[in-house]
């Protein structure tokens, strides 16, 4: 499913814990445009539930989440500005 | 005004629609309402481990997009001084929660040493799991706007001057904070 998903900018935040993963996936979504996907890998496991509250508080959309290599990964599409 | 009357298709209905409507209506309102997009912290206490919630917290409302501002009361003010490095501690007397390597009564946490001993243990705990420093933690709350605000009486009751706190600091009274919280629906004393 994730690779019909073209990703725009990678924000590797594994090993980071509480809220670092979160502040830095903001920092990276201050620069995308509209519609342009932000992917986020963390091996913090209350990501599993920050990361898409955090998702739904900003109107933005996850497309997916799952595991790769060992790693949390979230695939972020950003919406227009409310 | 004409009043409608209800027709067939009102009558499908169910319970589980008009539930939904009604959490879709809440939400909508609740989205707009600019409550919902503030928050007001009080940080009281000044050791170590009481640094980091109102940081933690903080930085993580104002990364959701709200407008966010940490209220620094008595001991909290160690947090935001310059010196905060030396300042922020622990005590491991009277305190049955915290992880220690081996069982100790309390006769042999209060011996001297213990507090800078413990600091040093939590500080190297935390790092050891890639928790943030209350030092990145101060440096985030400032990148993302979030206001740290200094309590100017315990300032003045403490003897210390708007100097000896760090870099973008703003000094205030209980009147500021009641001004900011009764228009945020986050309110959280830490």
């Amino acid at each position: 499913m994730s690779e019909e998903i073209t990703v725009d900018e990678v924000v590797d935040a594994r090993d980071l814990m509480c809220p670092m993963p979160i502040l830095a996936a903001s920092k990276a979504m201050r620069y995308l445009e509209p519609g342009q996907v932000l992917k986020v890998l963390a091996t913090d496991r209350g990501s599993l539930t920050d990361i898409p509250a955090w998702v739904e508080d900003t109107g933005n959309d996850l497309l997916s989440s799952g595991n790769e290599d060992g790693a949390l990964t979230f695939y972020i599409r950003k919406a227009s500005e409310p | 005004m004409t009043v409608e009357v209800p027709t067939a298709s009102h009558h499908q209905l169910g319970e589980e629609d008009v539930r939904r409507i009604v959490r879709e209506e809440v939400a909508s309102a609740f989205a707009k309402d600019p409550g919902s997009r503030r928050a007001a912290i009080i940080a009281s206490k000044g050791t170590l481990d009481w640094a980091y919630p109102p940081l933690i917290l903080a930085t993580a409302a104002a990364a959701a997009g709200m407008q966010t501002a940490i209220f620094f009361t008595f001991y909290g003010l160690n947090i935001i001084h310059k010196d905060f490095t030396r300042k922020l501690k622990i005590d491991p007397v009277g305190n049955p929660a915290m992880p220690m390597p081996v069982p100790m009564p309390d006769l042999v946490t209060a011996m001297p040493g213990m507090v800078s001993l413990a600091s040093k243990m939590m500080r190297s705990r935390f790092a050891k799991h890639n928790v943030a420093s209350i030092a990145t933690l101060l440096d985030s709350a400032r990148e993302f706007d979030v206001r740290l605000i200094g309590c100017q009486m315990t300032i003045d009751v403490f003897g210390y001057t708007q100097d000896d706190f760090i870099d973008g600091v703003e000094f205030g009274g209980a009147a500021a904070f009641m001004s900011m919280a009764r228009r945020s629906h986050v309110t959280i004393f830490v």
